[in-house]
């Protein structure tokens, strides 16, 4: 075995008293992969950001970062800044902040050649268009004179790469580089990363908290839970045999089982007909409308009485804007029957007896409570407006109810959000949306923005729901496997309009469409698509 | 002030406005200038039973008189005059003969001219004479029954003879209830206006907000100048004529948190839940907004004293009879060797003002659900 790169040893990171991370300890040599997998705050980024100096100011670090002969910790702001970007390259979570809006990219990655290897003009153009070239951008002549904007969000993260590799670093650290990108992108910025990996000899140090991608492309993982290491091995013997209680907990968490049985035939309780979203596109002095974005182009779909629909896609599929045109939160065209009541040609007066009967859980549960009211108040606002007879005293009753079927104790009700995990929020917004009794619940992506472990006890618990209370939902997702544990039947969107429809088996098991193929296959498989290019650009609009 | 009204409440307090409270309480600083501006509020407001030239109670032949609230002719204690002038020695004699008088600690009114000061123009403050010195203007000089600490100067006189003390506690009254009334009027008015731009956008918002900058555009201190020279200005006049400026100044940080939070998904979430847009407002923006309004109310508090102060102090503001920092501000600039007067003016604007500033920071903290105190 080779001198390792990069040798990590009782690595620890304070904050004030409580150690955020602590005793880390890793290898890494050349050529290898070595995954961080851990849940949110497991300590898995702020040991990438302190490997190379980026720590916040306020975390103090301890132990040794043996990178290349040169210890880390404690090394001079020179030292580090000659190695940051230049032997040690970084690829961050969201490339959309991580460029800047400002420049172009062709200047962005000029930057780093002209500050680390003196590259001027000319040559520094030739040596982007290379790189552009390399992480599979087409036409880079094209694109090198775009801004972060115009690109899709892979096309960003490719761009990222490029910035990152521009120096033939020895080592390339990727913090969660595919959590903010589609199922299919996904794939391919994998791809990419992998094949670059082997073009340059590099160590590859990915952070994760997604398991599949570790089995994906790592050689080696290390599992983190509350800043310690709790197991590191080979991804096989990881996999196949879990030696801690944490990782085989981790392992079994991902979302699974069934979704609830259907009653017998029943009817429907929402449906539509050909239901269009147009956003109109303005210009000119007088605002004109020389067109239409079409979110959401003409779909028919019902919902029977406990019946889950899944609506999958990519963003900017128009999903999103197809369950928020349902309880009629944005203008639509077109029919919308809900309990056999039309929908959409009521006024907003009259549509209220109406929303008591549909209800919403959002996709961001940090966003979807307003911080300045306790739990109690949000989910007993419902109640006040459908139910203005109830006394106080019969609110808080009802109240303490849905907060106890959601699995949450009453005296939360007296707390506000912000003392409450993700999954707890969720659970709130859940309640809030149940305690009116509605017939029918829009899920938009409830659970993608929870860790793994808690997505599948919220899964549990809308499928409990639903047995319980023979609730129809709309289940909004771009995860697949999280559809598959729940929906009984599936509608697959792109571009606003439905490429495919029918029972949730027979399509995960039989898919009829090219579309859905890859789709499946770049969840499951994690396989990319053939024509590996993602030129589309990216959604005009941004209803998700 | 939303502190005090968080505080002044029955014992029976929510959850959540004894989280506020405790957060108030844990800002020390603002929680002590709120005692301490709240005693000089309360004791100013019954400035009549602090500094009068009337005693508070009068009994005289069995009949209990109250003299701070009721007047009464001269004839009444055998004079002559329309009003009785109880600090002429004829009727303290008559009184005091016939019953007793309950006099406030300091014995002028802000108008009070006293007719014994020890010397012409502006006298010093009485801590700084001698006993002697203080009485030697009265009939029977030290021995007199009139030169009690009641009749002294404590922060000594202006120009004309009235008591700087009696002036300050009439003046500091004046300036907050003007300050409080600008303050919350122009706050509901900027609030409403603020809100409905934020919240509707589209036409409505384009339009009062054009008409916002063209009103802002006026130049406000010399249209004040005008109106002050052709109508008299009292109080309410002065007050209407600032209130017609002063709303603009909350407007546009309200209807930025309005338009910032009007599609977030907790407000998507209440429209879902069927919620009218009235209470969407209330319950759902307005405490958002609630926070940058507070932030900026002290200021507007103190701006309007301020503003007050300055037109008193320039000559335009309230009539002549009526007590003010701003005459007072004025006087010691005119008269420089009587340095107590602009000295007494300086320091009380300058702590009220810092008070106020205090309180208002602790407020803001209460109302922040993020802000955790150890």
């Amino acid at each position: 075995m080779s001198e390792p790169l990069l040798s990590v040893r009782d690595l620890s990171v304070h904050f004030g008293a409580g150690a955020a991370v602590d005793k880390v300890s890793f290898d890494l040599t050349a050529g290898e992969t070595l995954a961080l997998v851990g849940e949110s705050g497991s300590g898995k980024s702020i040991t990438a950001l302190s490997l190379l100096g980026l720590q916040p100011p306020t975390a103090s670090v301890t132990g040794q970062v043996h990178f290349d002969g040169t210890e880390l910790v404690g090394a001079a702001t020179a030292t580090l800044r000659a190695i940051r970007g230049n032997q040690v390259g970084m690829i961050f979570q969201e490339p959309m902040s991580s460029l800047n809006p400002v420049h172009t990219i062709g200047k962005q990655i000029g930057e780093v050649l002209a500050v680390h290897q003196g590259l001027r003009r000319n040559a520094a153009r030739a040596r982007t268009l290379d790189l552009l070239d390399a992480v599979g951008i087409p036409d880079p002549q094209g694109r090198i004179d775009d801004y972060p904007h115009q690109l899709s969000g892979g096309q960003r993260q490719r761009a990222m790469i490029a910035m990152a590799l521009a120096n033939e670093p020895k080592l390339l650290i990727a913090d969660e580089p595919t959590t903010a990108l589609d199922v299919t992108v996904q794939a391919q910025v994998l791809d990419l990363l992998k094949s670059l990996q082997q073009a340059h000899g590099m160590a590859l140090l990915f952070i994760t908290h997604d398991l599949s991608i570790v089995r994906h492309i790592a050689d080696r993982v290390c599992v983190m839970t509350k800043g310690e290491m709790v197991e590191t091995g080979s991804t096989q013997t990881i996999f196949a045999a879990p030696a801690h209680h944490y990782t085989r907990q981790l392992l079994a968490a991902a979302p699974a089982g069934d979704p609830a049985p259907l009653p017998a035939q029943s009817a429907n309780v929402v449906s539509t007909q050909d239901l269009k979203v147009w956003f109109p596109i303005r210009r000119g002095l007088l605002r004109r409308t020389v067109g239409h974005i079409r979110a959401v182009d003409g779909v028919d779909l019902g919902i029977r009485k406990g019946e889950t629909l899944g609506v999958v896609g990519e963003s900017g599929s128009g999903k999103s804007s197809l369950g928020y045109a349902l309880l009629r939160l944005i203008p639509s065209t077109g029919r919308i029957v809900l309990l056999g009541n039309e929908v959409q040609s009521r006024s907003w007066n009259a549509l209220r007896p109406l929303r008591k009967h549909m209800q919403i859980v959002f996709q961001d549960p940090f966003g979807s409570l307003s911080p300045r009211m306790s739990v109690g108040e949000i989910v007993g606002e419902g109640l006040k407006v459908h139910m203005p007879a109830l006394s106080a005293q019969e609110r808080d009753v009802k109240v303490a109810a849905a907060l106890k079927e959601v699995g949450l104790e009453v005296a939360t009700a007296a707390r506000y959000p912000h003392e409450f995990s993700g999954g707890q929020r969720q659970r709130i917004a859940i309640a809030r949306a149940l305690v009116l009794e509605p017939n029918f619940l829009v899920l938009d992506e409830p659970t993608s923005a929870l860790d793994v472990s808690i997505q599948s006890q919220i899964i549990d618990l809308l499928r409990d729901i639903q047995q319980r209370r023979q609730l129809s939902y709309l289940f909004i997702s771009h995860d697949l496997r999280v559809v598959k544990a729940l929906a009984h039947r599936l509608i697959v969107m792109r571009n606003g309009q439905v490429v495919e429809q029918g029972e949730a088996a027979a399509i995960f098991a039989d898919p009829q469409q090219a579309y859905t193929r890859q789709l499946l296959a770049a969840a499951f498989d994690l396989a990319a698509p053939p024509n590996v290019t993602d030129d589309r650009l990216p959604p005009p609009h941004t209803s998700e | 002030m939303s502190g005090a009204s968080e505080i002044i409440r029955p014992p029976r307090l929510s959850p959540l406005n004894q989280r506020r409270l405790a957060n108030f309480r844990a800002n020390r600083r603002g929680w002590w200038s709120f005692w301490i501006f709240l005693f000089f509020f309360v004791l100013t407001l019954g400035a009549e039973f602090v500094a009068n030239d009337r005693p508070i109670l009068v009994m005289y032949k069995g009949e209990l008189l109250t003299p701070a609230f009721v007047d009464y002719p001269e004839s009444k204690f055998g004079g002559f005059l329309g009003v009785t002038n109880f600090r002429h020695k004829v009727n303290i004699d008559e009184i005091e003969a016939n019953g007793w008088m309950l006099w406030p600690p300091i014995r002028f009114n802000h108008n009070t001219v006293d007719s014994f000061i020890a010397f012409p123009g502006a006298n010093p403050p009485s801590w700084l004479l001698t006993r002697e010195q203080i009485c030697q203007r009265y009939p029977e000089g030290v021995e007199d029954s009139f030169c009690v600490p009641g009749n002294y100067h404590w922060l000594g006189t202006d120009g004309g003879g009235r008591d700087v003390l009696a002036r300050l506690i009439h003046g500091f009254r004046i300036s907050i209830l003007f300050g409080l009334v600008l303050t919350v009027l122009s706050s509901i008015i900027g609030v409403v206006a603020g809100a409905m731009q934020g919240y509707f956008g589209g036409w409505v918002d384009l339009i009062a907000q054009r008409l916002i900058e063209i009103w802002t555009s006026v130049p406000s201190l010399y249209l004040l100048l005008i109106i002050s020279s052709v109508i008299a200005p009292n109080f309410w006049v002065l007050l209407g004529i600032l209130l017609l400026f002063s709303w603009v100044s909350l407007v546009g940080i309200v209807r930025a948190e309005f338009l910032r939070a009007r599609n977030f998904e907790y407000v998507n979430a209440a429209r879902a839940l069927g919620v009218s847009n009235r209470r969407i407002m209330w319950r759902h923006l307005l405490p958002n907004a609630m926070v940058a309004t507070l932030t900026f109310m002290p200021f507007i508090l103190s701006g309007s004293v301020a503003t007050l102060t300055s037109l008193d102090f320039l000559g335009f503001g309230l009539p002549v009879t009526a007590p003010s920092l701003g005459r007072l501000l004025s006087e010691g600039k005119s008269s420089l060797d009587a340095p107590w007067l602009a000295l007494t003016g300086f320091l009380t604007v300058a702590i009220m003002m810092t008070l106020l500033v205090f309180i208002g920071e602790a407020v803001r903290d209460a109302f922040d659900p993020r802000k955790t105190f150890r």
